[in-house]
């Protein structure tokens, strides 16, 4: 094996030429005058809901925003990301050419022609050598559906590796999976609208507030007509403050909340029975688990006490019409479709879905983290939800690429594993779009040991993301205000993100990235695309009669109708905002599956040694890895280094003072950040948002465990202990604290 | 009456600032937000507070104004200083009971919040209250927030014993016929005790 690819320069120097820094200002700076050349209607790039904006442009640069107050889902609303996205387009950490590598010195420009041969080369040889499986891929859920339709099919056709997968592995998979299980579809039930027709909402693991702010709206108009909210969550988030019951409970115990109701309804008589019987499988099974979970057993797991199960129970069971909503909270966990199945049962147990205010829905966390799981980037799936080890899916895909079945690979390794086979040796070669798992994935000491192995490394993306500097070559991507795509948002509904301005300098759009290497590998003829539109019409025929059935939508009609919900397959259809009514749900049968689920331990619980739990989450100010929301000047100062919160009682034991650093250490690595003392969080746990790098990096602490059907990593507990320690003061610490420095 | 008008429901706030960023790219003050948005005591909870400027019906600001540099339009709206004639002096900002207006020396003016003139001078909502996505910040009428909200809209307050209307509207949980400002009274005794309400986690398990 060759030297380890450590980043080719130190990391001060390194983030002196590539940033992160900080931006503050627009094109020509606060004082420019001068009306925009024109006003784009089109989206936010950040979280799964996807707000409408407008941008303003001048000179072919994104100068301004001004909200889009008529695209229905939000009506103007937006997060303090979505105002200050804009500043991204002009952003001087831009990477505007090819990099290559130069052990010692940093990178260096290079052109497009000798980036793409070299990574070809690359890619032939690794083959060549180990197999067409060494070589893998990782894609993203912040990509269009379109761009993520072409990496799937370059993956499977292009390059002809297994190894393919994408970072909404870290988001929306447990969901996924649980809603798939039982409801026979991966997606939200309902259009918001019926959240706000719910007479009890209950949202577990969700901190609406900051992690899908506008949502917190929906919950609000569905109070003010009388709505009860019940929130689960270790910490009172903001939403939690104000609504009829908080549950605080214990990280991981989540089963031990929802069985628990369960528990008490059956007793209460508080089930659809008729509902059961005509429209589900699994009762009796799911009735006999739940006799264990009587609500003073369910309150020891849940850590909470037994009189806070029951009143959940008293404002669920018994209401008219209700919406479930649950996200990362209760999805990060190695029992993560576990937890999900468990809030589910409440849902089907009621019979309260599929009609005007009564439904379900996970909150999807990236922005694309609908669509980009359903076109084919996903190690086990092929395009429109299809299955990749089902041979008449292959079949239909095959005709549809014009490739002899057989020849696609099968079931590749998801994220997790994927980077244990490049630590293992078994994947010498990689390409990676818009993921940055130096900072996402658990256990980040291990990840950077495992990049530092790779015989060949390539990263596309807009700026120089932690994960980058271990590439030997970068390629500059293009915003998505610099390209033209469709999303599919929080909703089920597919959007049209129009482009705004061209990508600055030689960056280009990833799809057409991906093209070229096809065209290099031999598989030009697959990859003629000359537009992300006739990209969607393939994408229109691929997923035609699968489960995420796009063949009925069109640019024009998104345009038209301000998105429309899949499934719609035919031009005639309206699309479908509300699954499942008449109880048919997406099994062959129609039949909806109960899901009997016990409880079980975290991977990792406190113990002597390690006491504390850490749980982890986002701020309202960042995104994800922060590769972007890292360098935009305004969000930087909302929130500019992560702190680890913790209750005074638990302070006091430990000598710990609000604004002290404190070290948090867990068995695979430590940080060092500021405490922030406040009593919105469990004595027992504390947390830190994870969207900062290096020796701020919560996930160094995290463990690298993962739900045995998901594989979704369990961000949510950990054992940890803490210490008060001095002001870091090495070159790190040095940094500004967007780059991974301390304040 | 249709009249729009804006009204704070602190109860909703969620503290996330879009408001603060989105005030900032306005076209009359780029660069500089005229919004304030408090965290009221972290430790304690995650309460926060956002503060416009309230448009008093007879401001208090233009009154201690010596250069007549403020003023009030016709539909209510109290604009920031004229830049001819504002002399820097603060008085406003020291006589404002809201804490709304700020002195900025670099441009040797006093600016606050306008109610986005341009804007709703036209009929578009403030961007504060268009970006709010909690609609703890809104602009509509007051038929329609009676009849969307459980609280009630109040534009009365009580500074001991100088009662001041406003053009913007607070929405209180509980019918009152004004808001008491004076929360320390003269023998030092807190007028209104904290809210019963508890965001003490290990309280909160405690009681159950």
């Amino acid at each position: 094996m060759s030297a380890l690819a450590k980043p080719p320069d130190s990391i001060p120097n390194l983030v002196a030429r590539y940033g992160p820094h900080r931006h503050d200002a627009p094109p020509g700076g606060w004082s420019a005058v001068g009306e925009p050349d024109r006003v784009v209607e089109t989206h936010c790039c950040f979280c799964g809901q996807q707000c409408g904006i407008r941008l303003k442009v001048r000179d072919d640069k994104v100068v301004g925003f001004d909200p889009w107050e008529e695209f229905p889902f939000k009506r103007g609303k937006l997060c303090p990301k979505g105002v200050k996205r804009y500043l991204q387009n002009e952003h001087p950490d831009r990477l505007l050419t090819p990099l290559e590598r130069h052990d010692g010195h940093g990178f260096a420009p290079t052109s497009w022609n000798a980036a793409l041969d070299r990574i070809v080369a690359a890619m032939k040889r690794i083959q060549a050598d180990h197999g067409p499986d060494a070589f893998a891929l990782l894609g993203g859920a912040s990509f269009t559906n379109e761009r993520a339709y072409v990496l799937g099919k370059f993956a499977r056709v292009a390059l002809r590796t297994a190894n393919i997968d994408y970072n909404g592995r870290l988001c929306m998979v447990s969901a996924g999976a649980a809603a798939k299980k039982m409801l026979g579809i991966d997606r939200s039930a309902n259009a918001w609208d019926d959240i706000t027709k719910a007479d009890v909402i209950l949202a577990a693991g969700s901190n609406v507030a900051e992690c899908s702010p506008i949502t917190t709206d929906y919950f609000w108009r569905a109070r003010e007509r009388g709505a009860k909210i019940i929130i689960i969550d270790p910490r009172l988030t903001p939403i939690a403050r104000t609504v009829d019951l908080f549950i605080p409970v214990r990280p991981g115990g989540d089963i031990g909340v929802f069985n628990g109701m369960l528990h008490v309804m059956i007793g209460r008589g508080w089930i659809d029975r008729a509902f059961i019987e005509a429209h589900t499988t699994g009762w009796d099974a799911l009735e006999a688990t739940i006799r264990n979970y009587p609500p003073e057993r369910a309150a020891q797991i849940a850590g909470v006490p037994a009189s806070m199960i029951v009143r959940a129970a008293e404002l669920w069971g018994p209401a008219t019409s209700s919406f479930l909503l649950h996200a990362r909270g209760i999805e990060h966990h190695s029992k993560g479709v576990d937890n999900c199945m468990a809030a589910i049962n409440l849902v089907l147990a009621t019979g309260r879905i599929g009609r005007e205010g009564c439904g379900y829905g996970t909150i999807t966390g990236q922005g694309n983290g609908q669509g980009a799981r359903e076109q084919g980037q996903k190690a086990d799936q092929l395009p429109g939800y299809r299955d990749i080890e089902n041979p008449e899916h292959r079949r239909y895909i095959a005709s549809v690429w014009g490739v002899p079945e057989e020849s696609i690979p099968h079931k590749g390794l998801t994220a997790v594993p994927l980077l244990e086979a490049i630590h293992d040796g078994r994947i010498k070669g990689l390409l990676s779009f818009c993921f940055n798992p130096v900072v996402s994935l658990p256990d980040g000491n291990y990840i950077r040991r495992a990049l530092e192995r790779l015989e060949f490394f390539a990263a596309s993306d807009f700026f120089l993301s932690e994960t980058a500097r271990y590439a030997d070559i970068v390629l500059p991507a293009a915003l998505m205000e610099e390209d033209e795509g469709t999303t599919t948002n929080v909703e089920g509904r597919v959007i049209h993100h129009r482009q705004a301005v061209p990508p600055p300098g030689d960056a280009r759009q990833d799809w057409k990235i991906v093209c070229a290497l096809a065209e290099r590998l031999g598989a030009g003829d697959k990859f003629r695309f000359e537009s992300p539109r006739e990209i969607f019409e393939e994408i229109r025929v691929a997923s035609r009669g699968g489960i995420a059935d796009y063949y009925g939508i069109t640019y024009d009609r998104i345009d038209r109708e301000f998105g429309v919900f899949w499934p719609c397959p035919s031009p005639d259809h309206p699309g479908t905002p509300r699954l499942y009514e008449n109880g048919r749900f997406g099994h062959a049968d129609g039949r909806a599956r109960f899901q009997p689920v016990d409880w079980r331990p975290a991977a990792e619980e406190p113990d002597a040694e390690y006491p504390i739990i850490l749980t982890t989450g986002r701020v309202v100010s960042q995104y994800l890895s922060g590769t972007q929301t890292r360098r935009i000047g305004g969000l930087v100062a909302q929130y500019p280094q992560p702190r680890c919160e913790i209750h005074p009682k638990l302070a006091a034991t430990l000598g710990i003072a609000d604004g002290d650093f404190v070290r948090v250490e867990s068995r695979r690595g430590h940080i060092v950040v500021r405490a922030q003392v406040v009593k919105t969080i469990r004595p027992d746990t504390v947390f830190v948002p994870y969207h900062w790098p290096l020796d701020r990096s919560a996930n160094n602490c995290t463990i690298r465990a993962i739900d045995p059907v998901s594989n979704i990593p369990e961000f949510k507990i950990c054992a940890v202990r803490l210490q008060k320690v001095d002001p870091p003061t090495d070159p790190i610490a040095a940094l500004a604290p967007e780059a991974g420095g301390v304040e | 009456m249709n009249e729009l008008a804006f009204f704070i429901d602190y109860s909703r706030c969620i503290g996330c600032q879009a408001c603060v960023q989105a005030c900032e790219e306005c076209d009359t003050h780029r660069g500089r937000t005229m919004i304030h948005l408090e965290t009221i005591q972290r430790r304690e909870t995650v309460q926060t507070a956002p503060q416009v400027c309230m448009h008093c019906q007879d401001p208090i600001c233009a009154r201690v104004c010596p250069a007549d540099a403020i003023k009030k339009m016709p539909d209510g709206a109290v604009q920031s200083s004229l830049k001819p004639r504002c002399i820097g002096c603060s008085n406003c900002v020291l006589a404002c009971p809201f804490g709304v207006p700020k002195y900025y020396g670099d441009i040797d003016q006093m600016m606050k919040c306008d109610l986005c003139y341009d804007r709703t001078s036209a009929g578009r909502r403030p961007m504060c209250a268009t970006v709010c996505p909690s609609q703890a910040l809104s602009y509509t009428t007051l038929e329609e927030i009676e009849r969307t909200r459980d609280g009630v809209p109040t534009n009365v307050w009580r500074f001991g014993d100088e009662v001041v209307r406003t053009k913007v509207y607070v929405v209180l949980p509980h019918k009152a016929p004004a808001i008491h400002v004076d929360v320390i009274r003269a023998d030092g005794s807190v007028a209104h005790p904290a809210s019963d309400r508890v965001d003490d986690v290990a309280a909160i398990l405690e009681m159950g």
